[in-house]
């Protein structure tokens, strides 16, 4: 039904599988990212080793790497002469999703390395004072940190659903396979229709603001259920 | 209550500036979308950087805005002619390269000074309907099929060849961006009496000439082009293109360019005096020769063929 009306909305360039295709890569993207970016930030700040702050600092660069270089770079990864040709990646939603992954694993493990490294060696402190073991001290930190990895990861997200240069390159725009809104857009954009391609726009945004609506929702409420 | 309004306006030009960022990673064509306001000037400039600016002759009588198709882009004709052209006449040629449904829309709309595309019933609609002057043939190129050398045979029929795509469900990129090649296409299916659709390994790229013909290259699949940019795509690319001629010479295949000065009457401020300027500039026969040459030298054979003054 839905499909329909996107059909009439819009003109023949799979609008409705591209919204599909967007949330798919979204999603998965954004959910191995929040796992590798947390997991990264947290052990750069807990363990002191040679080249730390190189690092760090090599770190807060690829947080502003260009898409198109990692499309660029996970294209010829996966392309049938590439050293990952085999895997058939390329032109695919997985290798679309490999590339989002190299671009928001940055982004999350930055963010999370600077809040834990301000907020840490407190915590660390406290759960010393309090007796507790290294595990617990580790949840104890998730725990403290939680607002602040949630917005890690809402960020992520939101670069995710937004990029285009690395999908366009990496999925290549194919229609009902691995065009999604943003480069539909790019493509309604190419064909003249100017006022479609603000009106997908539109509902890109509106769509992530329903996102954002239904994970603070879900926030709140296991904030409730915690009462220590 | 004056804060507030001054952070909504904050708010909506940082937006606006938000949106315009993405739009920049479109494609093959860097440029901003044509209706902004500004971003004409600003293609110009990107424009301008990337040629050589070379002493004029004549004096300087401004820019002129093309808007035109990637493959005279692509093929490298307009960085040949425009030094020329600033030569000859004294105008700064300026041009952005998107698909032709794109470029006469640019037109429609006023942005450009004039359009050199190809697809001849687009373009007279266009002159129809008042946003052009006249439509002047310029010269053509032509399509070919390239693919795998297996299985479909080196041929000079495109019937042949896409009727055995169909039957055999054989993987096809489309361009499916309503460019000229795209229309082109379609048009060859449609007057085939064949519907692409049936085959489940017909897919569409929605992308420039170049991008689709790598895509095709990994995929092994076949593809329709302009010889152009096969030819240098063939030579230049990074990766050598795996792909073969399989059909050309067929009469469906030509590609005829045709350039339209837009109309001063319907917006007064496009410079008309460059288009037409522009326009006998490239009918001359001087020019038309250089056209017939540009590509021998490097890709062993002409990518265009110049026939100005004919009705094509």
């Amino acid at each position: 039904m839905l499909k329909t009306l996107f059909d009439e909305i819009f003109s023949d360039v799979g609008v409705y599988s591209a919204i599909l295709v967007t949330l798919r890569m979204a999603v998965t993207s954004t959910f191995l990212s929040a796992v590798l970016g947390t997991f990264l930030g947290l052990v750069m700040e807990r363990y002191s080793f040679p080249g730390k702050r190189l690092a760090v600092r090599i770190n807060r660069t690829l947080m502003g790497v260009p898409p198109v270089v990692v499309g660029l770079l996970v294209y010829m990864l996966t392309m049938r002469r590439g050293p990952l040709g085999k895997l058939e990646l390329l032109f695919t939603v997985e290798g679309m999703i490999l590339a989002q992954t190299i671009i928001i694993t940055p982004i999350i493990c930055g963010m999370v390395y600077t809040y834990a490294a301000k907020t840490a060696p407190g915590i660390r402190v406290f759960a010393k004072t309090m007796g507790a073991g290294k595990l617990q001290t580790d949840l104890l930190l998730l725990k403290e940190m939680k607002h602040e990895i949630y917005f890690a990861v809402v960020t992520g997200f939101g670069r995710s659903i937004s990029e285009v240069g690395a999908v366009m390159l990496v999925g290549g725009n194919i229609k009902g396979h691995t065009r999604t809104m943003t480069t539909a857009i790019s493509l309604l954009k190419s064909q003249g229709i100017f006022t479609e391609g603000l009106t997908l726009g539109i509902l890109l945004l509106i769509m992530a603001f329903i996102l954002q609506c239904m994970a603070d929702f879900f926030r709140k409420e296991s904030q409730e259920d915690e009462n220590y | 209550m004056r804060k507030k309004t001054v952070g909504m306006l904050l708010g909506m030009v940082m937006a606006l500036s938000l949106t315009a960022g993405c739009g920049g990673q479109s494609q093959e064509n860097h440029n901003d979308t044509a209706g902004e306001t500004g971003t004409q000037e600003q293609t110009a400039q990107e424009t301008e950087e990337s040629q050589d600016q070379e002493a004029s002759v004549q004096e300087d009588k401004g820019q002129l805005m093309m808007a035109t198709t990637t493959s005279t882009a692509d093929t490298g004709l307009l960085d040949y002619l425009a030094p020329i052209f600033q030569e000859d006449t004294g105008y700064e040629l300026l041009w952005d390269a998107v698909g032709t449904g794109e470029a006469l829309k640019m037109g429609e709309n006023g942005d450009v000074d004039i359009v050199l595309v190809h697809a001849k019933a687009s373009e007279e609609e266009f002159v129809n309907n008042g946003y052009g002057v006249e439509r002047f043939p310029v010269m053509y190129n032509d399509f070919i099929v390239v693919g795998p050398a297996e299985p479909i045979a080196a041929t000079e029929d495109i019937r042949t060849v896409f009727q055995q795509i169909i039957d055999e469900q054989l993987s096809f990129v489309s361009r499916g961006d309503d460019s000229g090649t795209d229309k082109k296409e379609k048009t060859i299916w449609a007057d085939l009496g064949l519907d692409p659709a049936q085959d489940p390994n017909y897919l569409e790229s929605g992308q420039g000439m170049g991008a689709t013909l790598t895509m095709a290259g990994e995929m092994q699949a076949y593809c329709l082009t302009d010889r152009g940019t096969y030819l240098k795509m063939k030579k230049d690319a990074d990766v050598p293109l795996d792909l073969e001629i399989v059909c050309q010479g067929d009469e469906n295949l030509l590609n005829q360019y045709g350039v339209i000065a837009v109309n001063p009457e319907k917006y007064p401020e496009v410079n008309n005096e460059g288009a037409n300027a522009f326009i006998e500039w490239i009918c001359s026969d001087e020019i038309q020769k250089l056209i017939g040459e540009y590509g021998v030298e490097e890709y062993g054979e002409a990518l265009f063929v110049p026939n100005a003054g004919t009705d094509a």
